[in-house]
């Protein structure tokens, strides 16, 4: 059938052929006829065929490479659904020989867009690494990769992955940390479980014991109170005790205990699961706690554990096991929930032992009372496993709890009068090591006991009661020897536990009674000098030599008596759950109380934390800065208490600088509000305007180079000094090199512009006043511009104080040789704008509207020089068209290498960017030699958004995190519109769907030093990459003409990606007062437009 | 993670057999068997066996083993979850969960295993995921697949699995909207001998039936929302709003979910409805004793309790009983006891042991979790809303009832149990 052309028989053969594989039936013969399949069409019978393969491929590896290039022509189907199973059916084949292209098809899967895909990969990871472990090298590279995703698909199974494959490289988790820790809540519950489970090693590693107080009290107290099964309580007592006497070394020891902010995160994040329906997740969670969480967050778990009481017995069956586990180490955590714990007759054995355990755990002095009726409830069941075991538990409570041990022995000996063998035996066994303690008041029960041996046949009950004849005959002198003689007599029917006993019992009576017993126990040795048992033969032989005293062996014999009657020690009843959390609990080690294989032992916790910057990750979205926290390769030991400092230091740090400049993620912020913070600064710094952010910056670098020093000084206290006059230094000369840029660029791009313009600026720009920098501005440009030596003086009038400095530091620095790509083709299309505006209107305005684009290219800085190294990065938005993409924003980078080494292969890795954003990398810079500068160009989409690009930037030592965010003003492109088409737009827009939603008015009042129509221009065009309309035409075609003093300027542009049109018209009126609209279809590009434009107006 | 699945059913057969990795023979059940053996009672296998190099993690559901192998190291409750997953996924796809219908849709079990396990690790779970990629068997769709040639495994990549409530299908279209959801709540108590309560507590689940157009977004509130303390929800409850305003909100999955379920604890009075006394008798040096049983309802504000059951585990020695109820029926199950060695007549004596009487009844609670309305958002039309509240009796068992030990059963039904009647039963005892 299966070679038929018909895709139903095909079907019918295929389920006929599955059906036979689920019921074990071998199949492996038609394996040729099944492989001729792969490639069929109908999906049903492709998947079969592909349960098929994944079965016996192994077996048949020759026949099952010819299925391969199916499934490699798969990997390139559009369809992610395919892509993804062929690459599943791939890796889950099992042949050696196509190692080699499972790898590749895991790598390419690995960045895949599709994150189903990504989660394939992730699970081939471990298949592979089980099909050839040499692979793992590599194998650990896509875990890394992969382990940075963002999704939470795919985290769950690379977790997996990283379990199998890798788990002792807990430092690929660092920075992940934080990421997993909030993905948590939203990956799929089976991720949850591993992910919570490698987190608690983590955790162990990286954190300090939050109870490190707690048991370094514990440990001392446990030195003088060892073995004592005292109360919590009692031990608390005893804690306090010691504090008040404080004793001297665990004093010095302890440090006041800070937890750290990601241990809370860990704790915080995963406290929601304890609702989680999924059993698994809810102990994952219990363990977590019960292993990190200090001692009084810990109860939380209880009730949840509870609850998972009600579900399956399998369930139950694991939950009371670690429970049981718990409940000796907390007690106090359980103890509302003690009813909980009550057995009901329908349970299975298994899970009465294990309540029983726990009841038996949970018992105190209070409770005692209410569990004992329990127990003699328990005792009258059918199950007679479980009665043992109650017997067992009443005993155990007897030796804990002092009170009732007397209530509890006259109960067990009542049981010996119970119809039931089994029932008495236990008993006996129990009473047996509960009279050990206090053998003096009861020999009344050994008596009573000793009748029993007449009934009683169970061998071990027996031999108990032998023991307890023997050990305490003083106390029954009359019955001991007559117990003899009747084991003498069944002596050769006894089992040979019995008959060690009963030898036991005839020397002890032979040494405190020799006058009746001496025949006795002769007859007795001789019965087991021909046992059959060898053990009991060596037993008599060692007996006899040792009691009775002959010439030889006199020595020994002297001290027969000290030896057999010696007082013993009373035997602890220990719950068989005392030491088993070392295991992590909720494991499979756990629960059968051994390793099990693949098993990763819990590390204790660390003496001191290690490093915590080191699961530091992008702390930046600030607009033009980036502070990049660059991981440590190896984190980096040190003392827990100098971290904390540091810690503190850095925090003021941010928050500073949130101060100033909008809601910054910071180190330990929650980062589920990531985006939103990222876009809210987003739009707070575009609207603090263009203008005052060069001046926000300087004062922001200011800071920072205060914080680089403040790390500086906790670092090396002696060198304070140095770097205060470098940083400022610094600051100033960079200060220094921007204004150098510019005056090049201005130099460069608008020699040809008139006098009449430089004229107007300078009067513009005649006033002194501090607070405009821009005019300042560009008063200095001016200046550069006429002479570039000059350059000096300018900075004398601009920062005085620091003139020397800055002096002394510039030789650091080349002059900045203008940047490569000059905008030249901005430059062109604008003089063609120019020409055209010349040729439609041969306006008197032209020359303004000429100087739009030119106009301050405002650089930012991405990395600065002390984070980077002596690697210092700064970029700006040309303004000019990126060549290989029409969508994209060309952004120009300026490298400089402040360092003395060279920097090499310069170059861009893992851009993070939200969705729909893209990318165009520049090109590798293969050599930066030390002090030399470069700019490179890329584009970037940034599909009308501000968002910041995230990437990192590499050299051939280090990567830095850094990222890119567009002022709103840059994400558009100027285009020429007359008057006339300007305002059938205007009004097209006007008349959209949504009427005045596309319209934005603000009332504003000029500034002083921009009432003239040229700063006016000049301002909006650096806030926006807006080309000028011009307005000559305005008498002609707007009836209502305004007077001529109080003009109408129109700029024109489309966003970048999505071709959008805006309009922005500034209309002013007496005294300064204006109005800006703003006409755009992208209501927030709008908003934030105008409010960069209101700023560059106003101030 | 999980290697190989066998499911074996109740006579020791392996019946199917799934490898997610390299195969591993079928000979590692002996292991099971064995402990299988050594068990009394089929629900004593210990749920997690030990062999030389697999361990062997079961769940008994339906009379069936589901029998997971694996090799390393992996939380047990993680497999024992997921493989009551499973079971449940059957359950939802045929109906039941029998031998005999996994035999005939073995097609459907493999593809859905193959589906949710990736080399041992889970990968689809949800049921509305798993309805996507492989419809389940109905009559109508086999004819039509007969008849067109068409498939029942999904092409596309379910959309769920990419998106933000993975648990929910897209595309969902009904001509009747209807949410229905019903609390259900059920009374676990143990009683001792003297008729006082030892303890008592409330599970209670709401279960739901959602079959509404599109992405609703429902938002649930409750009159006494203090009662839920004790909760898990499904994932699809927003937990943050849950915590601030005690309301829940969520987008459901398309059919029938357990939205979520609670616990009210010993520490709040639950009043059982019913009272019970019992006394049992042996005539000394004949084979027969009476067995007298006396049922009745408690205080409850007038409302009948409907749907009494009571069963009784008779000792193993009994052959036969004849009761003479005064309402109601009784049966008697001889089966049970079947195959094991009855217990020794001459040591079963009065009071000596007291095995479980379990009591099932439906009734009113005295205070219960009310819902107080549900709203919709997202979606435009109006659904049909229906909540039913029951109260059902879980774990209710009397310390001491009835005497000797025993496996057969005896199950008396009645139908209601009007707050005036009282039933009594009298039998001439076991025989």
């Amino acid at each position: 059938m299966l070679d038929s052309n018909k895709d139903s028989l095909k079907l019918e053969a295929m389920k006929r052929i599955v059906a036979m594989i689920a019921r074990g039936k071998n199949t492996s013969d038609l394996f040729p006829a099944v492989v001729k399949n792969v490639a069929c069409k109908n999906i049903e019978v492709k998947k079969l065929v592909y349960v098929y393969l994944v079965r016996y491929a192994e077996e048949q590896q020759d026949l099952a490479l010819l299925s391969i290039s199916t499934f490699q022509r798969g990997l390139k189907d559009p369809n992610q659904l395919i892509r993804a199973s062929a690459l599943r059916v791939l890796s889950s084949i099992r042949v050696t020989i196509i190692v080699p292209i499972m790898m590749l098809a895991i790598k390419e899967a690995a960045s895949d867009m599709s994150p189903y895909v990504r989660k394939t990969a992730a699970h081939a990871i471990p298949k592979l690494y089980s099909l050839d472990p040499e692979q793992k090298d590599q194998l650990i590279e896509v875990i890394e990769k992969l382990l940075a995703d963002k999704t939470t698909l795919v985290a769950g199974s690379v977790v997996m992955a990283f379990e199998e494959v890798c788990p002792e490289r807990i430092d690929l988790i660092h920075k992940n940390y934080r990421k997993l820790c909030n993905l948590l809540i939203d990956v799929e519950e089976w991720g949850q479980v591993v992910i919570i489970n490698m987190l608690t090693r983590y955790a162990r590693t990286q954190f300090l014991n939050p109870n490190m107080n707690e048991s370094l009290l514990e440990e001392g107290s446990d030195k003088t109170f060892y073995g004592s099964d005292e109360d919590e309580e009692e031990e608390e007592e005893e804690e306090e005790e010691k504090d008040k006497k404080a004793e001297a070394p665990a004093m010095a020891k302890r440090k006041p205990y800070v937890m750290d902010p990601d241990h809370r995160l860990l704790l915080r994040n995963t406290k929601p699961l304890l609702q989680s329906r999924n059993a698994a997740v809810v102990m994952a969670v219990a363990q977590l706690y019960f292993h990190l969480a200090p001692k009084a967050e810990v109860g939380v778990i209880a009730k949840a554990l509870v609850r998972l009481l009600r579900s399956h017995s399998e369930v139950q069956y694991v939950v009371l096991q670690n429970v049981a586990t718990m409940s000796i180490k907390r007690r106090g955590m359980f103890e509302p929930y003690l009813k909980s714990f009550y057995i009901r007759s329908t349970d299975p054995t298994q899970i009465k032992v294990l309540k029983l355990e726990v009841l038996t755990n949970l018992a105190n002095e209070t409770n005692i009372s209410t569990i004992l009726r329990e127990f003699q409830t328990y005792i009258k069941s059918m199950d007679k496993d479980f009665v043992a075991a109650t017997i067992q538990a009443i005993g155990r409570c007897a030796t804990n709890i002092g009170e009732v041990r007397d209530t509890c022995l006259n109960g067990l000996v009542q049981l010996l009068s119970n119809r039931d063998e089994l029932v008495v035996a236990e008993s006996v066994v129990v009473i047996k090591k509960l009279l050990q303690m206090q053998p003096e008041k009861h020999s009344d029960i050994i008596k009573h006991m000793a009748k029993l041996t007449d009934n009683i046949q169970v061998p071990m009950a027996r031999a108990s009661i032998l023991w307890l004849i023997g050990e305490y005959c003083e106390h029954v002198p009359k019955i001991a020897p007559d117990v003899l003689r009747k084991m003498a007599k069944s002596f050769t029917n006894e089992e040979d536990i019995v008959k060690l006993q009963i030898i036991n019992l005839a020397a002890k009576l032979y040494l405190t009674n020799s006058k009746q017993t001496k025949l006795l126990t002769q007859y007795v040795l001789n019965l087991a000098k021909y046992d059959q048992n060898y053990d009991i033969r060596d037993r008599a032989r060692f007996i006899r030599q040792l009691i009775v005293p002959t010439e030889k062996s006199g020595a020994l014999s002297k001290y027969a008596k000290k030896l057999f009657l010696a007082l013993k020690p009373a035997p602890v009843l220990e719950s068989p759950f005392k030491d088993r959390d070392h295991f992590q609990l909720g494991s499979l080690s756990h629960l059968l109380n051994a390793k099990a294989g693949g098993y990763q032992e819990l590390p204790d916790w660390p003496e001191a934390a290690p490093d915590p910057s080191v699961r530091n990750v992008e702390v930046f979205t600030l607009l033009e800065r980036v502070t990049t926290l660059t991981s440590v390769p190896e984190w980096t030991k040190c003392s827990s208490r100098e971290k904390r400092k540091e810690k503190k230091v850095e925090k003021p740090f941010y928050s500073d600088s949130e101060g100033e400049s909008g809601p910054t993620e910071s180190a330990d912020s929650e980062s589920d509000s990531a985006s939103s913070s990222e876009s809210g600064s987003g739009i707070e710094e575009s609207g603090s305007g263009s203008e005052s952010e060069e001046s926000e910056e300087g004062s922001e670098s200011e800071e920072e180079e205060e914080e680089e020093k403040e790390k500086d000084k906790k670092k090396k206290k002696k060198e304070l000094k140095k770097p205060v006059q470098e940083s400022e230094s610094e600051q100033s000369s960079e200060e220094e090199r921007k204004h150098e840029r510019k005056s090049k660029q201005r130099k460069s791009e608008s020699e040809s512009e008139s006098d009449e313009e430089e004229e107007s600026e300078s009067e513009s720009s005649q006033s002194e006043s501090e607070d405009s920098e821009s005019e300042a501005e560009v008063k200095k440009k001016k200046k550069a511009a006429e002479s570039k030596p000059s350059s000096k003086p300018v900075k004398k009038d601009n920062k005085k104080e620091k003139k020397e400095m800055s002096l002394l530091d510039l030789d650091d620095f080349e002059p900045a040789p203008s940047p490569q790509a000059t905008p030249v083709n901005a430059f062109l299309s604008n003089s063609l704008a120019t020409d055209l505006e010349g040729l439609s209107l041969s306006d008197a305005v032209l020359s303004p509207a000429t100087i739009s684009p030119s106009s301050a290219l405002k650089s930012y800085e991405m990395l600065h020089r002390i984070t980077g190294e002596g690697l210092s990065v700064e970029y700006c938005f040309s303004r000019q068209p990126f060549s290989p993409d029409a969508n994209m924003v060309a952004v120009q980078m300026q490298f400089t290498n402040n360092a003395t080494s060279d920097t090499k292969n310069l170059h861009m890795e893992d851009v993070k960017l939200q969705s729909g954003m893209r990318v165009k990398e520049f090109p590798e810079i293969e050599l930066l030699p030390a002090g030399e500068m470069v700019t490179a160009v890329m584009g970037i989409d940034f599909c009308d958004s501000t968002q910041a690009a995230n990437f990192q930037l590499c050299t051939h030592t280090r990567k830095f995190f850094v990222s890119i965010q567009p002022p709103v003003g840059e994400l558009m492109r100027p285009i020429f519109l007359t008057e006339n088409e300007f305002k059938k737009e205007q009004e097209k827009l006007l008349l959209g769907q949504l009427m005045g939603m596309n319209e934005i008015t603000e009332k504003l009042t000029l500034d002083v030093k921009c009432r003239n129509e040229h700063s006016i221009v000049q301002r909006v065009t650096t806030a926006a990459n807006l080309s000028r309309v011009p307005c000559g035409s305005d008498k002609e075609c707007s009836p209502p003409v305004p007077p001529p003093d109080h003009p109408v300027h129109r700029f024109a542009g489309r966003t970048v990606t999505s071709s959008s049109l805006v309009l922005v018209t500034v209309a002013t009126k007496e005294e300064g007062a204006a109005k800006l609209t703003i006409n755009c279809e992208k209501m927030v590009i709008g908003t934030m437009l105008v409010k960069d434009i209101l700023l560059a107006l106003t101030q | 993670m999980i290697h190989s699945l066998f499911l074996i059913n109740a006579s020791g057969d392996i019946f199917l057999e799934k490898h997610w990795k390299s195969v591993v023979s079928r000979s590692v059940c002996d292991y099971f068997f064995e402990a299988q053996e050594r068990a009394t009672e089929p629900e004593n296998v210990p749920p997690v066996i030990p062999t030389p190099h697999h361990y062997l993690i079961s769940v008994l559901r339906h009379r069936i083993y589901f029998v997971a192998v694996i090799q390393s190291e992996v939380p047990p409750l993680f497999v024992i979850e997921f493989l009551h997953r499973v079971v449940d996924t059957f359950q939802d796809y045929f109906g039941v969960c029998t031998e005999a219908a996994i035999k005939d849709n073995v097609v459907v079990v493999y593809e859905l295993l193959e589906e949710m396990l990736d080399n041992g690790f889970p990968l689809a779970t949800e049921s509305n995921i798993l309805k996507e990629l492989i419809k389940p068997p109905t009559i109508l769709r086999t004819m039509v697949n007969t008849i067109t040639g068409s498939t029942n495994v999904g092409e596309q990549l379910p959309t769920g699995q990419l998106s933000v409530v993975p648990w929910r299908r897209t595309g969902v279209k009904y001509t009747n909207n209807e949410a229905y959801f019903d609390v259900v709540e059920e009374i676990d108590a143990i009683i001792d001998k003297s008729g006082s309560t030892i303890t008592a507590e409330i599970q209670g689940v709401i279960d739901a039936c959602v079959k509404l157009t599109g992405m609703p977004d429902l938002t649930l509130s409750f009159m006494n929302p203090r009662l839920l303390d004790d909760v898990s929800f499904h994932p699809c409850v927003r937990f943050k709003r849950w915590e601030a305003e005690r309301i829940l909100s969520f987008i459901p999955p398309d059919g029938n979910f357990r939205l979520l379920s609670y616990h009210v604890s010993s520490q709040n009075l639950v009043a059982i409805p019913v009272y019970i006394k019992h006394n049992i008798t042996f005539r000394e040096g004949s084979s027969q004793g009476r067995f007298d049983l006396t049922l009745g309802p408690k205080q409850t504000m007038g409302k009948a309790v409907e749907s009494v059951l009571v069963s009784s585990q008779l000792p193993r020695g009994v052959l036969n009983a004849n009761l003479n109820p005064t309402q109601g029926t009784y049966t008697f199950d001889p089966v049970t006891k079947a195959g094991r060695t009855p217990a020794e007549v001459g040591s079963r004596s009065a009071g000596s042991d007291a095995p479980p009487a379990r009591l099932a009844h439906t009734a009113r609670e005295v205070e219960r979790l009310k819902v107080n309305r549900l709203d919709m958002y997202g979606e435009k039309y109006k659904p049909f809303k229906g909540i039913k509240y029951m109260t059902k009796a879980g774990k209710f068992q009397r310390d001491d009832l009835v005497c000797i030990t025993g496996v057969s059963t005896l199950t008396y039904e009645t139908v209601t149990l009007e707050p005036s009647s009282i039933i009594t039963f009298t039998s001439a005892g076991p025989n």
